[in-house]
């Protein structure tokens, strides 16, 4: 095992979920109206709405996902960040205010405000599902991504608590539990990533980082004249890459070839009889090590070994002088052994600390790799705004003026941990804690280099991470279900205690569905999911909320369509796009694009336009009526 | 059925100035946001220079985009304030 069973971790962790339940026995006593079940009465104050805002925001994709990636392709990760937090810029300005004005329980009932019309309840809430969905799958597949390693418990096990615990917490006391829940979580995350921050900084940079809980195991390097016992016994070349197989004391291991230098790749090999070796032996003997350093440290013009304590501003400048060791993914055939290789590659500092090592807009780019770029910025900075967890939020305060605040303590404080995520990526990156096989770990390994206090919380605060943000996206699901849908959609009329039986009913089929499609999709990458989540809700639901809010032209047949042609042209794209055919079908897909916002953002926009020129005799019927 | 506010809310006479005042500070920010990816995808490069306490171009316009945000959400709600305040007065008086 790269690392093992923290009992710490575990007993936060109980403390932390003990803690959350007693809070949702003592809010479900008292939540007994439509309104507290789903917008917490509205009585929620500007700043504890705000920091629930960044609990619901930071999900396992910001926290794990962001940092892993910094960690493993440097700045590309960081745009992640930019993004994310450019989206509350269309929150706050063109959305906050508005929403609380029109809005009742979800983010439906703001849409469809002015008309009252059935096409609008049925698409929007059919929008909200699935756009919940999308979100919560990479939830669910984080949180059985974290027990594995953590407790020692299958995939399954760790979705199926978080998905327990959550639908307690829901069906307990709904938006109410679910507001402080993400309040004490977002809080504790942004804390917590300081402390780790400030760790990081006064830690420095170091060749050698032996951290106090940890030994920094040097890969080997071996030269003609120095082979330490090992014998070649094969060769071939994989993408680019020289490899060569050695045999020391029956152990197999794998080395790239530079000049006369052997350097040791991290193996894992999936050998003919379904078992796997890791660096040519069982997981238990450790031989598979953390990695990920700096080749060179260069500061303020000359070589060292180490910095000793920095400033953010030096962390940063010394890593762009300085060289990085990075693990890159080699892929090959060994008889019939399947190898996945991690090689170094020196990169320098400063390719780091740009673009382009993950998302191909320089070298070596085609204007289809700028358009997924491009597609993937504008989905990050749309799709904030109409995320439906995101939106039911603005309904639990009292009022515009509160939304609004809100809104900029939200900013504030995702902004701040944005800011973190940097550090922290880059810390993990150089101080030798990459676990290669899984890079949504790398904040985490890098708070157990510190202390295993320091993991202990920052392993459970990731956990509370998905419990949180899962609890916001069942509330906006079963709003979607028992309120759009059964009530407004079926016209049921159900009395205020039905509506809140019903949302808890609903909030405990939802659980059950992401429990199920948790355990589906495990091994699937959690960011990249997410980024479709984005993309599916700027598509869907952003050009019916802006066009009603800004264009007295629009319809709701206009608003209909435009939801309708959002969700099929972004999951079209997605589906039939290179990801999915890769994953599943072993093929290349039908075109190139990855991130669909930039064609079926588009295309809702149009739509919601010729359809509303085309249907202007509705409005005009409305207003004689 | 009433789909309204899940609270009841007065009249906010300030709803008008203070949407054009969030479509402004909304162009500003995506025009920033914009020559940031334009950047990106049209010479990357150059996000590798040096432009600010040994900082490069790529991690200054990103920390600077991220601190615009506070920054702008800062004046957009003093301004709102003032504007609630002005056109509001009528409505408490």
């Amino acid at each position: 095992m790269i690392y093992g069973v923290s009992y710490l971790a575990i007993a936060l962790f109980v403390l932390f979920v003990l803690i959350v339940l007693g809070l949702s026995f003592y809010f479900g006593s008292k939540t007994k109206s439509a309104s507290g079940y789903y917008a917490a009465g509205g009585t929620i104050h500007w700043a504890v709405n705000g920091i629930a805002f960044a609990g619901d925001y930071l999900s396992a994709a910001s926290f794990l996902g962001i940092c892993g990636m910094i960690a493993f392709v440097g700045y590309d990760g960081f745009l992640y960040s930019i993004g994310y937090l450019a989206g509350w810029v269309v929150a706050l300005f063109l959305v906050a205010e508005p929403m609380k004005r029109l809005g009742k329980f979800t983010f439906t009932d703001a849409l469809d405000s002015k008309f009252n019309s059935k096409a609008i309840q049925l698409t929007a809430a059919i929008s909200t599902l699935i756009v919940s969905i999308f979100y919560l799958i990479p939830q669910m597949v984080g949180a059985g991504t974290l027990v594995e390693p953590l407790l020692g418990l299958d995939h399954w096990v760790g979705v199926v608590i978080v998905g327990a615990v959550v639908i307690f917490i829901v069906a307990t006391a709904g938006m109410t539990s679910t507001t402080y829940v993400q309040f004490i979580k977002g809080g504790l995350l942004i804390i917590f990533s300081t402390l780790l921050t400030i760790y990081i900084l006064n830690n420095g940079l170091n060749l050698n980082p032996d951290a106090k809980n940890q030994e920094f195991i040097q890969p080997m390097t071996l030269t003609a004249d120095n082979m330490q016992g090992f014998t070649p016994i094969s060769s071939l070349d994989a993408q680019d890459v020289s490899m060569v197989k050695m045999e020391k004391e029956g152990i197999y291991r794998w080395f790239t070839k530079n000049g006369d230098q052997f350097e040791e790749a991290m193996t894992v090999t999936k050998t003919s009889d379904g078992g796997k070796l890791f660096n040519g032996a069982a997981k238990e003997e450790g031989k598979f090590y953390q990695v990920g350093t700096l080749d060179k440290i260069i500061q303020d013009g000359v070589e060292v070994e180490s910095t000793g304590k920095t400033g953010p501003l030096e962390f940063l400048s010394t890593i762009n002088s300085s060289d990085m060791a990075r693990y890159v993914k080699v892929l090959f055939d060994d008889g019939d052994n399947k190898v996945t290789a991690y090689v170094k590659t020196v990169t320098p500092g400063k390719e780091m600390l740009i673009p382009g090592l993950k998302f191909k807009i320089g070298k070596g780019a085609t204007p289809l790799s700028k358009i997924n770029f491009i597609s993937l910025m504008l989905a990050l900075f749309l799709g904030t705004a109409s995320l439906p967890h995101i939106l039911i939020r603005y309904y639990t305060v009292p009022s515009q003026r509160d939304a609004r605040k809100s809104t900029i303590v939200a900013i504030a404080a995702i902004g701040f941990f944005y800011v973190l995520t940097m550090f922290m990526g880059l810390g993990a990156a150089s101080n030798g804690v990459l676990n290669m096989e899984d890079g949504n770990m790398s904040a985490p390994l890098m708070a157990k280099a510190f202390g295993v206090g320091l993991f202990a919380i920052i392993s459970a605060i990731a956990f509370a991470t998905i419990l949180g943000t899962v609890s916001g996206l069942i509330v906006a699901s079963s709003g979607a279900i028992a309120h759009d849908l059964v009530d407004r959609y079926l016209g049921k009329q159900l009395t205020d205690k039905a509506k809140v039986k019903a949302g808890k009913i609903a909030a405990a089929c939802v659980g059950v569905v992401a429990i199920i499609l948790g355990i589906i999709f495990k091994g699937m990458n959690v960011s990249f999911l997410v980024g479709w989540a984005f993309a599916v809700a700027a598509s869907a639901n952003l050009p019916a909320i802006l066009m009603l809010l800004f264009w007295k032209k629009t319809t709701a047949k206009g608003i209909a369509a435009s939801i309708i042609v959002g969700i099929i042209s972004a999951i079209g794209i997605i589906m039939t796009g290179p990801s999915i055919s890769k994953q599943f079908f072993r093929t290349e897909g039908l075109h190139g694009l990855d991130s669909p916002a930039i064609i079926s953002f588009t295309l809702a926009l149009l739509t919601l336009v010729v359809v509303s020129l085309l249907t202007q005799k509705d409005n005009a019927t409305k207003k004689a009526d | 059925m009433d789909h309204g506010p899940a609270v009841k809310l007065g009249v906010d006479h300030a709803a008008k100035r203070k949407t054009r005042l969030g479509i402004w500070m909304f162009i500003s920010y995506t025009i920033v946001y914009g020559i940031f990816v334009a950047i990106g995808v049209a010479n990357y490069e150059a996000m590798s220079n040096i432009v600010f306490a040994d900082l490069n171009l790529a991690v200054t316009y990103g920390f600077g985009l991220i601190v615009l945000a506070i920054i702008l959400g800062l004046i957009y709600n003093w301004r709102c304030t003032s504007i609630e305040k002005e056109m509001n007065k009528e409505e408490k008086s």
